[in-house]
């Protein structure tokens, strides 16, 4: 395998949820029933025609300038001989950077299009359900710069991520090997893939074995469409289907052409939000947080835009990262929900973090002031004013319990006399028992050993 | 009547014989409960606005009561629309289109569908699937094509108007074959929603009739913008009912005499020349254009046409409307019955020209044939575009021969597509023509004289035939066996 350099190109689909198709009305509704979200138009009934739909020239364009793109000021349409009509080639010369391997990594984009979704059929049955049809979908085409399956999986994550996509996207690698050094690109396979990013690692990984073992024979690779059966983990040429692969493209005659002005580009711009990598940068350069941390907060838009705001008002990152990273993460998964939807926000926790730094409550507490917070909504300092939490800092009041304590409790006490410092936590545990966790452990501690060493 | 007196029927009656208007009737009510309801209180709500705009509504049904035959490749919702082919047998559409929605908010009433060539591919309606339309002037005779049964039903006295299609001269062939007005409007000017799409590109919907201003009524209630149909023009129709009479004083008329060279019937060429002399006598000026590209219009059309088609007519699999081919055993899968469907259910010129229209658009021949036609299109466009920085209007007989009999060319396609020469240009560049009647051969047949105008000037073709029809010996002639 040493002597092969594997090259991967990816082709990706991303559905866009637009409120109606990409030529007509309808609206897709997952889940719905077969044949229901169908209109004359995207089922292709006799005399209909399409119309565009602003909204995901829109989206692509966005799209297009997130991932650097030029954006042609006028594209066409063609139409793909398979009965439906494909889309604009609008945009090219774009790039994606991702991370691979500590490193930042950029592969160039050859186009961005837009295009219809097709019909999907029932395996077993000759049905046929037209709900997908005409869907709008986004497709990315990489230029095959990607050498190694889990950069191409890094790839694909990136895409998502700044795509904000939610769901599986369609990833289809086209991947061939040549010769280490070699400039000149191998024959390349396509896999059709809708699964899973580790089905899709087990089926670059194998295809890789199995050009090799090609190869290595002294043969040719077959220049062919694959499938790639998870049962078997192998991939398998697709059989019966013969697509022609000669789609008769021409421009499409029903639909005028698409300017896209300079004034359009210039408003999307602005509208778009920082890009997840950018954003990772910024945290770990401006809040001298880890690599990881910055990875885990950036994890979709809603997360990172609350770390922000938190570590803002609160001039402690680190302090708002262990919380949302922790304890907060913990109330959302058991909860089901998403940040976007808590009652809590970022000026929950920075007053949190505000009472623990001038000790009201101490970080045991706090975690159950969050708790309440989350199921409430109510601000912190309210629930500690409604239940009486506020630590007890008054060191009279804390002494009169610690002698108590210590009363109780003489053996312990003796042992720490005697040279077993660590008996004193028993002792702290007492106090705090006896004032309900609200004495301040530092002054416990420090009462405490000031009385078990006199005396 | 005295308004206090008036009853139900005989308001209908009023206004239906155009004594009362339908705002004059719904004033007068209006007017009654503003002057009365102070003292009665029997009205909670009066909606005097939009009583009014309904009864301005009524009112303006510039068709009210006119019946009207539509093409059969025109999508008539719950009622048969088959293209002329097997393959829409009893294919009943769920929508109308949206010309059928306008005449019909205008009030006329569709009387039928009309036989036509299948899927409009064809010059005399033989290559219908139902049977051939014949012509009134001479059964024996074919009406022209593609709208050859919408031509022969207006000539005949069927209806007093249909509307057809026009890709490469199929409204204005038949309609000069059969003596009547034909009108292709320019491209973009009328929705082709709900036609059954055969060139994108090329396709128009139009009206044909006995009348230059009965073209012109009915183009008013089909134009229009469509948010339906992209390639439909947004800018709303001039009014097209002050032109008449048409004046032709001082309007310039162009005449590429290389294109009519060869190959047109002697009778077609007097006839022509008598109609520019009539419309010189009344004041217009005659001269020639010179349109270097036309001769290339016939193979540019039978190149592009094709092509459109073959992508157009792959809907027709048999999976979700009309005819499906019956399978035998469970072996044959969709692939088969794709193939059997479209065998059984297309004719011979359908899949002539399907086969056409794919190798122009398969790789290794779209540059050399599709794309190669589609640059001479902007040549012959460009032709036209100098020529009418001189003239107004550019004039042609419509065919080159009149009608000739069933059966004498269907045996020879290239005979048949040659026909189209004076027709073509005209839906290659999108710019309006209009048909006229130009009187009868020895043989009393009809001939036709063409007229092509400046994009979206339909106005002055309308202009200059209605000169023409008023001066014309021949405009009470009707078919003897028909009149």
């Amino acid at each position: 395998m040493e002597k092969y350099e594997i090259v991967i190109g990816l082709e990706i689909h991303a559905e866009l949820c637009t409120e109606s198709k990409l030529f007509c009305n309808c609206a897709y509704i997952f889940g719905a029933l077969a044949n229901d979200c169908t209109c004359p138009i995207c089922l292709g009934m006799p005399g209909t025609l399409p119309v565009i739909n602003r909204r995901a020239v829109e989206f692509s364009v966005r799209a297009g300038l997130a991932m650097g793109c030029e954006i042609t000021p006028s594209s066409k349409f063609d139409r793909k001989n398979y009965f439906y009509p494909d889309l604009p080639k609008n945009y090219q010369n774009g790039q994606v950077s991702f991370e691979f391997e500590g490193e930042l990594r950029t592969v160039a984009l050859r186009r961005i299009h837009l295009e219809e979704d097709a019909v999907t059929g029932d395996p077993t049955r000759s049905f046929m359900d037209f709900n997908r049809a005409g869907v709008p979908l986004l497709e990315i085409v990489s230029e095959p710069e990607l050498h190694s399956p889990e950069e191409a999986i890094a790839y694909c994550r990136a895409v998502k991520e700044i795509l904000e996509y939610k769901g599986s996207l369609r990833c289809e690698p086209n991947l061939s090997l040549r010769p280490k050094g070699s400039k000149e690109l191998g024959t390349r396979t396509e896999i059709k893939n809708k699964n899973s990013f580790q089905e899709l690692i087990d089926a670059m990984e194998y295809e890789v074995k199995r050009q090799a073992r090609i190869l290595d024979a002294g043969e040719e690779v077959v220049q062919e469409t694959l499938l790639f059966d998870a049962s078997t983990g192998k991939t398998v040429a697709m059989r019966g289907k013969e697509e022609a692969d000669d789609y008769r493209y021409f421009p499409e005659p029903d639909l005028v052409h698409v300017q896209i002005s300079d004034e359009w580009i210039e408003e999307s711009q602005p509208t778009l939000p920082e890009l997840p990598a950018a954003r990772r940068k910024r945290f770990i350069s401006d809040y001298d947080i880890s690599p990881d941390n910055a990875e885990f907060l950036t994890n979709t838009r809603p997360l990172a835009e609350f770390f922000d705001e938190a570590a803002r008002l609160s001039g402690e990152p680190t302090t708002c990262a262990n919380w949302i990273m922790g304890d907060l993460t913990r109330l959302l998964n058991t909860a089901e929900i998403e940040i976007q939807d808590a009652k809590v926000t970022p000026a929950h926790l920075n007053e949190l973090i505000q009472l623990i730094g001038d000790a009201t409550i101490s970080g045991k507490i706090a975690k159950s002031v969050l708790d309440d917070a989350f199921e409430t909504g109510k601000m912190p300092k309210q629930i500690v004013s409604e239940k009486g939490l506020a630590q007890i800092t008054d060191t009279s009041e804390i002494e009169t319990i610690v002698l108590q304590v210590v009363e109780e409790n003489p053996g312990p006490a003796q042992d720490y006399r005697d040279g077993t410092k660590k008996a004193i936590g028993f002792l702290v545990g007492q106090v705090m028992r006896a004032t309900r966790g609200k004495a301040n452990p530092q002054l416990v501690n420090e009462i405490l050993t000031r009385v078990l060493s006199t005396d | 009547m005295a308004p206090g007196a008036w009853t139900v029927t005989g308001i209908r009656a009023a206004v239906a014989g155009g004594d009362l208007s339908a705002r004059e009737v719904c004033a007068h009510y209006l007017d009654r409960i503003a002057a009365t309801d102070g003292r009665l209180h029997a009205f909670t709500t009066v909606l005097r606005e939009a009583a009014l705009a309904r009864a301005d509504e009524v009112d303006a049904r510039p068709l009210l009561g006119v019946p009207i035959a539509v093409k059969d490749v025109i999508c008539t919702r719950g009622v048969p629309t088959t293209a002329g082919s097997r393959i829409l047998a009893g294919y009943r559409p769920p929508y109308d289109a949206t010309v059928v929605s306008r005449l019909l908010d205008a009030g006329a009433v569709i009387v039928g569908k009309t036989n036509c060539d299948e899927f409009a591919m064809g010059s005399s309606t033989e290559h219908s699937a139902y049977g051939p339309t014949r012509n009134p002037w001479a059964l024996d005779r074919i009406p022209g094509g593609s709208s050859g049964g919408a031509a022969a039903a207006v000539a005949a006295g069927q209806a007093p108007a249909s509307i057809g299609t026009d890709t490469g001269g199929s409204i204005r062939q038949p309609a000069a074959l059969c003596g009547v007005v034909g009108l292709k409007p320019t491209y973009g000017r009328v929705s082709r929603y709900g036609l059954l799409a055969f060139a994108s590109s090329l396709d128009q919907i139009g009206p044909l009739t006995w009348t230059v201003a009965d073209a012109a009524a009915v183009l008013q209630v089909l134009a229009g913008p469509d948010p339906r149909d992209a390639t439909a023009s947004t800018e709303p129709p001039p009014d097209l009912s002050r032109l008449f009479p048409g004046n032709v004083r001082g309007t310039r008329i162009g005449v590429p005499r290389v294109a009519l060279a060869d190959g047109v019937d002697p009778e077609v060429l007097d006839a022509f020349g008598a109609a520019l002399a009539m419309l010189s006598d009344r004041g217009a000026e005659v001269c020639d254009v010179d349109l270097p590209h036309m001769q290339y219009a016939v193979p540019v059309y039978y190149l592009v046409a094709p092509a459109e088609a073959s992508s157009n007519l792959a809907r027709y699999d048999g999976v979700r409307y009309g005819h499906r081919a019956k399978l035998d055993g469970a072996a044959a899968g969709v692939s088969e019955m794709y193939a059997r469907t479209r065998s059984e259910g297309f004719g011979a010129e359908v899949k002539r020209r399907i086969m056409l229209g794919t190798y122009a658009l398969s790789a290794g021949y779209y540059d050399a044939y599709y794309v190669h036609a589609q640059r001479v299109r902007s040549l012959i466009r460009n032709d036209f575009d100098r020529a009418f920085a001189a003239v107004d209007a550019v004039a042609m007989p419509t065919t080159p021969t009149p009608a000739f009999r069933i059966g004498e060319r269907i045996d020879d396609p290239l005979a048949m597509y040659l026909g189209d020469v004076f027709t073509v240009s005209a839906n290659l560049t999108g710019l309006p023509a209009i048909s006229l009647p130009a009187g009868l051969t020895q043989a009393r047949l009809p001939i036709g004289f063409q007229l092509v105008g400046r994009p979206f000037d339909e106005a002055t073709l309308l202009r200059i035939g209605d000169a023409l029809e008023r001066d014309a010996p021949w405009s009470d002639e009707r078919p003897p066996a028909f009149a």
